[in-house]
């Protein structure tokens, strides 16, 4: 029993409501919504911290005892997402104050992003499938107003896909509780772990964890990602930023809660399908990072080789590949945000998103050009950078348990990273300028300071991955061992 | 009874699929309305009926439906119908700037 670890979701809400009442005061607005996703990281923090000394906390909802109330429950893989979740919103909302303009900032912008965070850390945290349901709807919710919030022709069109495909996968999640709610009887996470392994996982049960696979596919964008590089390219880039780092990682935070925690019995079914669904996805997102020409669409394609191969990570299923995994995963909030802001930044400056009709960028904005440099080595994994020991131990684990196709499509996919942003980068960055001194538009600080904010934070994950490296490592032993996480819940 | 609302349910999601093959983007809206619906009948029929009275617990506590699946429908109910509601709005205000609801006519990538 902790209070604390229900502010991370509490905050963001009550601020996003408590912004409702600001409509028309912008500068209050930006102070209230700053200061308290601070607090949320500060609290995140210190709860990680407890984590480290007390073990798994726990909150029961009303002091009813699991299994039968609702409860939060965090370890250090669910903390520290929520960590990097506050951080990485903070500097998207940043880059927003200077990029996003008036009328959004009238129009509620900041209480859906609030509430987005919300439901975010929400998912993170709760210990049963329903809340876990409820959390996703709250984000998706905001994430519908955001999408089409500004109602250009383009994002009211994306936004009615991406909500009629939402909808119809909350969908599945719902049928695949009530099957689940059928068979055992239960919906606490680890109340349903002990279940399934009391029974072992009959084909029932395999079948209801196939529907949880493809719901949460088709929001993580494993394999089911084609709605994915429409949607994030409508919305602005602050929010774009805000997309591509935190919508998918809910969902692959789900699928590996559930298949490291409940339906780990018969990887042979559940882990190869996984395994099989990260190499498509890899397949796939690698021809459509270097087959477009818009950079919105490259980099939102640059997310979908990410999720394929943070969950080689998990069908591989070692202790060693989890902690790849979740190195990366943080890795990839942080530099997916930043990867948006910056390509943002480019067409705020150029007006175009066609890489080909910009050439010379470097020599009017050298921050910007530089900054690219740093992502892209990032992204492709240049050791001191953050990256790198993300991929390192995914290989490793991919090594150890013999999955060699996978480890070769999730290295192969790097040279594509590489690849799809180096024609980035000679395309739009390289080369004669095109833009006279004169009509030169300034860089203005406010867009690059965040940038900067985030790629320190790539530098510093990478160069100091001591620091983090006991989390991580207590969140891979959380996950390899389930009976820690069930031993924290179900003990009173 | 739950036999006969699982065939209720079935029942709404053919409904509610034929619904949403349509062109139409109103008719859409009112298939993912149906099918929510759908799926809390298929809910509470999981959650089982056994000819019990209501999910209350009386004291003697033995004559009572198991509460949490109605819990949940009431729930999922309040979602869906925040959802659609948005969902209208939304579809109103795409057909304003589109001037269209044909969903073919959405299709593509470009702008």
């Amino acid at each position: 029993m902790n209070n604390i670890i229900v502010f991370p979701m509490v905050i963001p809400v009550l601020t996003g409501i408590f912004l409702l009442f600001l409509r028309r005061h912008i500068i209050l607005q930006r102070w209230v919504i700053i200061l308290s996703l601070l607090a949320t990281m500060i609290i995140s923090f210190i709860i990680l911290g407890q984590i480290q000394t007390e073990g798994i906390l726990r909150l029961d909802f009303g002091d009813w005892k699991p299994p039968f109330g609702i409860l939060f429950v965090a370890d250090s893989f669910s903390m520290l997402l929520v960590l990097t979740a506050s951080f990485v919103a903070t500097a998207c909302l940043i880059y927003a104050f200077f990029s996003i303009g008036e009328a959004y900032e009238k129009m509620f912008f900041y209480p859906f992003v609030s509430l987005l965070i919300g439901g975010v850390n929400g998912s993170f945290l709760t210990g049963d499938l329903f809340n876990l349901f409820v959390c996703f709807e709250v984000m998706l919710l905001a994430s519908y107003a955001l999408i089409a919030l500004g109602g250009k022709k383009l994002q009211l069109r994306e936004s009615i896909k991406y909500m009629a495909i939402n909808v119809v996968s909350s969908w599945i999640f719902l049928v695949a509780i009530a099957y689940l709610y059928g068979t055992l009887g239960t919906l606490n996470m680890a109340h349903l772990s002990v279940r399934i392994a009391e029974v072992g996982q009959t084909p029932i049960l395999t079948v209801i964890s196939i529907l949880f696979l493809i719901v949460f596919s088709l929001k993580a964008g494993l394999l089911l990602y084609q709605w994915l590089p429409g949607s994030y390219s409508a919305p602005p880039p602050a929010v774009a930023a805000i997309f591509g780092a935190l919508l998918t990682k809910v969902g692959i935070y789900a699928l590996f809660r559930i298949f490291t925690l409940m339906f780990y019995h018969e990887p042979s079914i559940t882990h190869t399908m996984i395994g099989i669904m990260a190499a498509i996805t890899i397949i796939g997102g690698s021809i459509g990072a270097i087959a477009y020409n818009d950079i919105r669409q490259i980099i939102s394609y640059n997310v979908v080789i990410a999720v394929g191969f943070i969950l080689i990570g998990l069908a591989v299923g070692t202790n060693i590949a989890f902690e790849g995994s979740i190195y990366y995963l943080i890795h990839d909030m942080v530099v997916k945000a930043l990867l948006f802001l910056l390509a943002g930044t480019m067409i705020i400056l150029t007006g175009t998103e066609q890489i080909n009709r910009v050439s010379g960028l470097i020599r009017n904005y050298p921050v910007l050009g530089w900054l690219f440099f740093v992502v892209m080595l990032s992204l492709a994994g240049i050791p001191p950078l953050s990256g790198f020991l993300g991929k390192v131990l995914v290989g490793q684990g991919a090594i150890e348990s013999g999955s060699y196709v996978l480890l070769a499509l999730g290295f192969l996919s790097t040279l594509f990273v590489l690849y799809s942003l180096l024609r980035v980068f000679l395309n739009s960055f390289w080369g004669e300028t095109m833009i006279m001194v004169d009509d030169e538009k300034p860089l203005r600080k406010g867009l690059v300071i965040p940038c900067l904010i985030l790629t320190l934070a790539t530098v510093g994950l990478g160069v100091g991955a001591e620091g983090i490296s006991v989390y991580v490592i207590d969140a891979a032993k959380t996950l390899s061992n389930p009976e820690i996480y069930i031993n924290a819940v179900l003990n009173n | 009874m739950e036999t006969l609302i699982i065939i209720l349910a079935g029942v709404l999601v053919s409904v509610a699929t034929y619904l949403l093959l349509s062109k139409n983007v109103i008719r859409v809206i009112l298939g993912t309305a149906i099918l929510t619906h759908a799926a809390h009948l298929l809910l509470m029929a999981m959650g089982g009926f056994h000819n019990k009275s209501v999910p209350i617990i009386d004291g003697n506590g033995t004559d009572y439906v198991d509460a949490l699946p109605q819990a949940l429908i009431l729930t999922s109910i309040v979602i869906s119908f925040a959802v659609t509601a948005f969902f209208l709005v939304l579809a109103y205000r795409a057909y304003q700037e589109l001037g269209t609801d044909n969903l073919y006519k959405l299709r593509g990538s470009r702008r």
